[in-house]
């Protein structure tokens, strides 16, 4: 804003003074907008576990079989990561709100760091999924085919690289705009006195991180039980 | 003189200087709802005709202009625009942005710049869903509600129209978002929840239907074209899904979609009838509060589309009985329009005039639906034509007329200028008349069995559809001459004044004609309820300039 925004005084008949809200300047707004934007993230994704869970209770075993196959030392290291990441998401935050644009800064970047860490796992287990032939568009997984899996396992692996695949998009997203962030820290538009827009990043992040630990178990945790003596490499 | 909307504006970058320039990058609420409306429009005649197309078509059994191909593809254009193009965001595009922050006291939406990139969103998607016409092998042709495992696997376009709809669909939960926020925190001092217009309760519920419910159709589309193009298996059986599932989340949505239609519309009747009837309106809290629960309970009400597809019959007693339930708040609003006219000052000027025909069209496609809703009826009307009377009387007739209704209501409003009543009445008989004879047969036909989206069909149903046919022609004369007495309005009108109704509610009380670029002169304190009238005169008056009453 090129100059202070003053808010209209709107006077009642016994002639009391109301501070007249307008849509600048108005830190409570932008964060319920945000809070709006997140339900619809939530319905999204919702509606995605919704499917998953019908198929579950319709193809019970092949998709405890598909999980079991699944690599769960990579899928929870990521799990801590993005816990870690958002702790300094929060940090950086609080940082801000006291003042300290440096300490913001570099936690910002600390979460960017840890964000890629994160893809970089997820590239490897993909990866090591493609060269077992588990891939979307691979003869594994379409019907009809001596290679095909069952009708289930083909099943949880479209909604597997389907959710984790529009999760790593929003992971990417959040990347995006918090280099975006730094760029308005850094011209000073973003400030301890503004930060609306570090709020909600940071509001953005923590609900990425909420739906991993919800893909987590619903993907690499429901065959867990099914292998016996404990941890088992999948590929 | 002093400068109006049309002589100044806001921009979302920089200040260009030409005028061209100043519309495309306008955050001006009043601008953006106005290059809605002429988009929609242009939209809604595109649909027009594809209809008219059908319906030459059907004139005689057999092929005579169209192969069944290209009548699949005809049908699916007309559903693909009428809903997402204009349907879905019409109401609350065009008047929720003209219209609610005036009705408020605001000065702009919460999120103005956002509200011109939902814009231009808009656009893009309208673009996208066109653009397969000329693009690749040919428009979808699923019909609008892309049924798996059909959509995927014809080899049409559909990838295109699927996008469209998403990016319409992210459109909408914006603009919803927009408004929920501008509601809740932009409201003028003293303007309490229930000291708001009923258009504004009806946007507010429309608000929230379109950020909740939208997000699941939107999803659904994305899990169609990922198994359309990587193969995955969600919904086709083939690959071990369950194109149920597809209906299921699509009408989630859709179910959902409709009531989003029609709240904003009703809130249209509401502001209509208590200004016409010169009476406060009859039972305010009990249509403020009946939007909102058909906003709620419409949610619970998808499974009545599914009644044939073999969903458990516990499921269909329980949906069937929830249907019925939403039909509750919406008899509720009737009964109080009525009585807020009983013992009015009923002035028959053009709004009104499409008000009243509305509570008749409205009543029969309300009614209609109540009798689909039941099970056993339904199995027997289910894809007739009786459902798409049904759905016609109740959106066209409902939805589209109210929307006709309001731009009639804040015509003076938004151009300054007023049109040639006479000849907007005889528009309106028009239409009317054309739209019962257009559709009312459908009802019998569709009883008697004519199913719902057929190129062909069998002898004894031709002079239903002919019927029809001759209908739709009065029907779009009727269309075309309502447009035209509004285009000459605005061109050769007369100046309309500031409040040409002698209505209630915070838009009519302008310093300017049409409104200036940021709205009311002041900000004025609202302690009194937005219908006030007192022996067929408003009650509350103010001071323009400096907003304090003087009454």
């Amino acid at each position: 804003m090129a100059h202070a925004y003053v808010p209209e005084i709107a006077t009642d008949r016994d002639g009391n003074e109301h501070e007249v809200q307008g849509w600048q300047d108005d830190l409570y707004g932008a964060k319920l907008g945000f809070w709006l934007f997140m339900f619809t993230e939530v319905l999204m994704f919702g509606a995605m576990f919704l499917s998953l869970s019908y198929y579950f209770t319709l193809h019970h075993q092949d998709f405890i079989d598909a999980s079991a196959t699944l690599n769960r030392l990579l899928g929870g290291t990521n799990t801590v990561i993005l816990l870690f990441s958002a702790l300094t998401m929060g940090l950086g935050l609080l940082k801000m709100k006291h003042g300290d644009i440096k300490g913001a800064k570099l936690m910002i970047w600390a979460t960017i760091l840890l964000a890629l860490v994160f893809l970089g796992i997820k590239a490897v287990e993909w990866t090591a999924e493609y060269h077992h032939g588990v891939f979307l568009g691979l003869p594994a997984l379409q019907p009809g085919s001596d290679l095909s899996k069952p009708l289930g396992q083909i099943l949880f692996f479209g909604m597997y690289f389907t959710m984790t695949g529009i999760h790593g998009f929003h992971i990417i997203l959040g990347i995006g705009i918090m280099l975006w962030l730094l760029k308005r820290i850094n011209s000073g538009k973003v400030s301890p006195k503004h930060y609306i827009l570090h709020f909600n990043i940071a509001l953005y992040w923590d609900l990425v991180h909420l739906i991993w630990v919800f893909v987590f178990p619903y993907f690499y945790m429901i065959g867990a039980g099914d292998v016996a003596g404990g941890i088992v490499h999948g590929h | 003189m002093s400068k109006t909307y049309f002589d100044e504006t806001h921009c979302a970058i920089g200040h260009p200087k030409s005028t061209f320039m100043q519309w495309m990058l306008t955050v001006d609420h009043k601008r953006i709802g106005l290059m809605y409306a002429a988009v929609m429009f242009t939209f809604f005649f595109i649909a027009v005709a594809t209809a008219f197309l059908m319906r030459l078509e059907l004139y005689a059994p057999g092929a005579q202009f169209i192969d069944g191909d290209t009548f699949n593809q005809a049908f699916t254009l007309h559903g693909v625009i009428m809903i997402f193009l204009f349907i879905v965001p019409g109401i609350p595009a065009i008047f929720g942005n003209i219209v609610m922050p005036l009705m408020i006291g605001a000065k702009d939406v919460s999120f103005p710049r956002l509200n011109w990139f939902t814009f231009w969103l808009y656009i893009l998607g309208c673009i996208i869903a066109v653009a397969s016409l000329w693009v690749g092998n040919g428009f979808a042709d699923t019909g609008w509600t892309f049924y798996a495992p059909y959509s995927l696997n014809t080899g049409t376009n559909v990838i295109f129209t699927l996008v469209a709809a998403f990016i319409l669909g992210m459109a909408s939960i914006l603009t919803g978002l927009n408004f929920l926020v501008t509601i809740h925190r932009l409201r003028a001092p003293g303007m309490t929840f229930f000291k708001m217009p009923l258009f504004v309760w009806g946007i507010y519920s429309t608000a929230w239907i379109q950020l909740l419910a939208t997000p699941v159709v939107g999803i659904t589309l994305i899990l169609a074209i990922l198994e359309k193009y990587f193969g995955i298996g969600i919904f086709d059986p083939a690959k071990g899904g369950d194109p149920v599932l597809f209906e299921h989340l699509f009408w989630i949505y859709s179910h959902p979609a409709v009531y989003l239609m029609i709240l904003p519309a009703f809130g249209i009747m509401s502001e209509i009838i208590p200004v016409f009837s010169r009476r406060e309106i009859f039972g305010y809290r009990t249509i403020a509060l009946s939007s909102a629960s058909i906003a709620g309970i419409g949610y619970l009400v998808w499974g009545h589309h599914l009644y044939t597809s073999g969903m458990a019959d516990i499921a269909k007693v329980v949906f069937s009985f929830l249907t019925f339930f939403v039909a509750v708040p919406t008899g509720i609003k009737f009964y109080d329009w009525i009585a807020t006219m009983y013992k009015g000052k009923i002035v028959l000027s053009t709004p009104m005039l499409w008000a009243l025909g509305t509570i008749i069209t409205f009543a029969i496609g309300g009614l209609t639906g109540v009798t689909i809703a039941m099970v056993g009826v339904d199995i027997h009307l289910q894809d007739t034509y009786y459902t798409v009377a049904h759905f016609h009387y109740a959106m066209l007739g409902g939805v589209v007329f109210l929307l006709f209704a309001g731009m009639h209501y804040w015509f003076p409003l938004v151009t300054g200028k007023m049109y040639n009543e006479t000849k907007a009445k005889m528009a309106f008989g028009l239409v009317f008349v054309g739209f019962n004879v257009l559709w009312f047969p459908m009802f019998i036909a569709g009883y008697l069995g004519m199913p719902r989206r057929y190129f062909d069909y069998l002898p004894e149903f031709q002079i239903y559809h002919q019927i029809s046919f001759w209908g739709a022609v009065i029907f779009i004369i009727g269309l075309v001459s309502m447009f035209t007495v509004l285009i000459q309005g605005w061109r050769k009108g007369k100046d309309a004044g500031l409040n040409p109704w002698h209505a209630t509610t915070l838009e009519w009380h302008m310093p300017t004609s049409p409104p200036p670029l940021e709205n009311h002169a002041k900000v004025p304190y609202v302690d009194f309820r937005p219908y006030e009238y007192h022996h067929g005169e408003p009650v509350v008056k103010f001071d323009l300039q400096t907003m304090k009453r003087i009454d």
